[in-house]
């Protein structure tokens, strides 16, 4: 594995240019299925036509009844092109661009980014992906995919492939920091991984750096923005402070308070201390600046009122998350929701519980494949889906 | 006009304080962000730590001025135990920091330095018969004294200061019989130490837990704790200027510790 070359200091660092990102209310469905590593078109309720591009009414029977829903990605490509020459500001600095027509088997027609490989002709199987404006972008793959894929130009403008980067894990202390350290370094990144109250003891995690780092003091963050905040291509916060109790049943706020220091204030610190940097360097080289990840408790969707205070916080740094998404772009923020972890404060919790290394693994993948949103094993899949279905459903079933 | 009387006592203090005879030594531990807490069990409430937020610096949220705000626990960095922190002492009157009368906060010091025993081990138990040997050498611990135990403790930061293992902290501190002398028998003011606590860190251990606490707050005495610079007073002869802040019903608070003596 050669590394990539290390930048020129001389020359300016290349300005984080985003692709057109002007779409209408309808084709944000492409963008919601790409947010979440799903491949969905609209599909006409009279008379099942898949529909692309996306309309308000069907393109075969003028019915207005159009549903997103998931269909089969695959098609042939019927014509290949490669773009030397373009107007627009973004692509001009990654031309040549390949481009292409796929005929899909469900029927439309789609045209979609190419990666280097895909020849006129060849079956292929269409993906939807966030680009760096955030933005739904179709792109054909080989059916059998090559092992370097996520090295393609193209690939890496719609993905975060931890390989090669440095990224920041935030709390060291907990299972699950220490977990996607490992992960990371396995995935082929430098890792530094913050450790609070360092008079504490802790064990360090081989071949991480330990830094101190405590979101929970201003002064911390600032050290560590200053001396890390320059060359950083991937943030995991995954600071979790999580107690288990009722409102009424704590009787208090001071549990509650270092709860939301560790999931709302403290993340935020550090967003404003490293954010900006960390978005001036998204398109420093071969290998920039590109996530930030963030561990969640699904229950911030909705309240379970047996750790009430807890979801809570949790709801906070979802909001949070939401805000730093628009603040933060061309920067993916990549939320990653679980259920409980299989960790002392859910002794008494019955299986399915999650394991640290699972959803260490499950980040890596979340970042190489390039969403926006993943819940991480069985109960926050379930609870993700029932509230895709009745939010106020679930909300009563998590309370009765 | 009447001048007051050439032999004040206070007008001499004010002159020796003037003219150097009085040196004021800081025995406080700054306030700052890393500096270790008491550390419990995590089901358990937990005393802040000390944290500083920026209001404004010069800047366009204040163009002129700089000042931040700060918050932590009453028993975070150098600190003062009123009696009401101990359930032994939840029913004293005055036994909170804004009642506790004002003469109490100018008290004169005894220190025991037991910096060498710590040094060899550093869960030092302080006895009555340490006690008794200080007391042969230097007289007994009068009355109303602060009693400060020297471990020079405050020179270490850090891990080696909250020096945690498996098994808890190990600092060192009172058994309960030393503690029982100073109060019942010496009738002192308050204990105090360079470590985190009052209490060795193994105190948990004594019967009961936590003497100094138990018995100094039982007795309505204080207690000073995380002091600094106690190597640099005489055994005798220091007076310790001590009040904490005045917070309604508070159980203690940081503070500011001088300590006066002679040069
Ligand atoms: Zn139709």
């Amino acid at each position: 594995m050669i590394p990539p070359k290390r930048k020129n200091p001389l020359l300016r660092t290349r300005a984080a240019l985003q692709p057109p990102a002007a779409r209408s209310r309808t084709a944000l469905g492409i963008t919601a299925a790409a947010a979440r590593g799903g491949f969905a078109l609209q599909v006409c309720a009279a008379c099942q036509a898949v529909q692309y591009p996306p309309r308000e009414i069907c393109g075969t029977c003028l019915h207005d009844g159009l549903a997103w829903r998931a269909v089969p990605p695959e098609g042939t490509l019927i014509a290949a092109t490669t773009i030397r020459v373009t107007a627009d500001p973004y692509f001009r600095e990654r031309t040549p661009w390949r481009t292409g027509m796929v005929a899909m088997d469900a029927g439309p027609a789609v045209i979609a980014h190419l990666p280097a490989g895909v020849a006129q002709g060849d079956r292929v199987r269409l993906a939807q992906k966030l680009d760096r404006a955030g933005q739904g972008a179709m792109v054909a793959l080989p059916l059998a995919q090559p092992g370097d894929l996520l090295d393609d130009p193209m690939m890496r403008e719609m993905t975060c492939d931890p390989k090669d980067r440095r990224v920041l894990v935030t709390d060291g202390r907990h299972a699950v920091g220490q977990d996607v350290a490992r992960a990371m370094l396995a995935a082929g990144a430098r890792v530094w991984l913050g450790v609070a109250e360092t008079w504490r003891p802790f064990a360090a995690v081989e071949g991480a750096e330990t830094i101190e780092l405590d979101l929970t003091d201003a002064d911390s963050v600032h050290r560590c923005a200053a001396s890390h905040g320059g060359r950083l291509e991937i943030v995991v916060n995954t600071g979790l402070h999580t107690r288990p109790g009722g409102i009424l049943e704590r009787g208090d706020l001071t549990t509650a308070r270092v709860e939301m220091e560790a999931a709302y204030f403290g993340p935020m610190r550090l967003a404003q201390a490293i954010g900006p940097a960390l978005r001036a360097r998204a398109a420093d080289g071969t290998h920039p600046a590109c996530a930030w990840v963030n561990v969640l408790s699904v229950y911030a969707l909705a309240n379970l009122p047996s750790w009430g205070a807890y979801s809570a916080s949790q709801s906070a740094a979802l909001s949070l998350s939401q805000a730093l998404r628009a603040d933060l772009r061309p920067i993916r923020v990549v939320n990653a929701l679980i259920g409980p972890l299989d960790d002392e404060w859910h002794q008494a919790v019955p299986p399915p519980k999650l394991a640290p290394a699972a959803l260490a693994s499950a980040i890596v993948k979340a970042l190489r494949d390039g969403v926006e949103e993943v819940a991480v094993g069985d109960v926050a899949q379930d609870i993700l889906a029932r509230f895709r279905d009745d939010p106020k459903i679930l909300e009563r079933e998590l309370a009765s | 006009m009447s001048s007051p009387t050439p032999t004040s006592s206070l007008a001499d203090f004010a002159a020796d304080l003037v003219s150097g005879r009085i040196t004021v030594i800081d025995l406080t531990q700054t306030l700052s962000a890393d500096f270790p807490t008491i550390a419990l069990p995590p089901e358990f409430g937990q005393c802040a730590p000390f944290r500083l937020e920026e209001i404004s610096r010069y800047d366009a949220r204040g163009p002129a001025w700089y000042w931040n705000n700060f918050s932590c626990g009453e028993h975070t960095g150098t600190h003062y135990d009123a009696p009401i922190h101990w359930v032994s002492g939840k029913d004293f009157p005055n036994n909170t920091v804004d009642t506790i009368p004002a003469d109490k906060f100018i008290a004169p010091a005894v220190v025991i330095d037991c910096s060498r025993e710590t040094a060899a081990n550093h869960d030092f138990v302080l006895t009555r018969s340490v006690l008794e040997a200080w007391e042969a050498a230097h007289g007994p611990i009068p009355a109303g004294c602060w009693v400060l135990l020297r471990t020079d403790w405050s020179k270490r930061s850090g891990a080696a200061y909250a020096n945690m293992k498996e098994d808890g902290a190990h600092t060192p501190g009172p058994d309960p019989e030393a503690v029982r002398f100073l109060v019942e028998e010496r009738d002192v003011l308050g204990f105090g130490t360079e470590t985190i606590g009052t209490d060795a860190g193994q105190a948990h251990h004594f019967t009961p837990p936590y003497p100094a606490h138990f018995y100094m707050h039982g007795k309505g005495r204080y207690g000073l704790q995380c002091l600094s610079n106690l190597d640099k007073l005489p055994a005798t002869g220091a007076v310790i200027v001590s009040p904490p802040l005045k917070i309604q019903g508070g159980s203690g608070s940081p503070l500011r510790v001088l300590a006066l003596v002679a040069s």
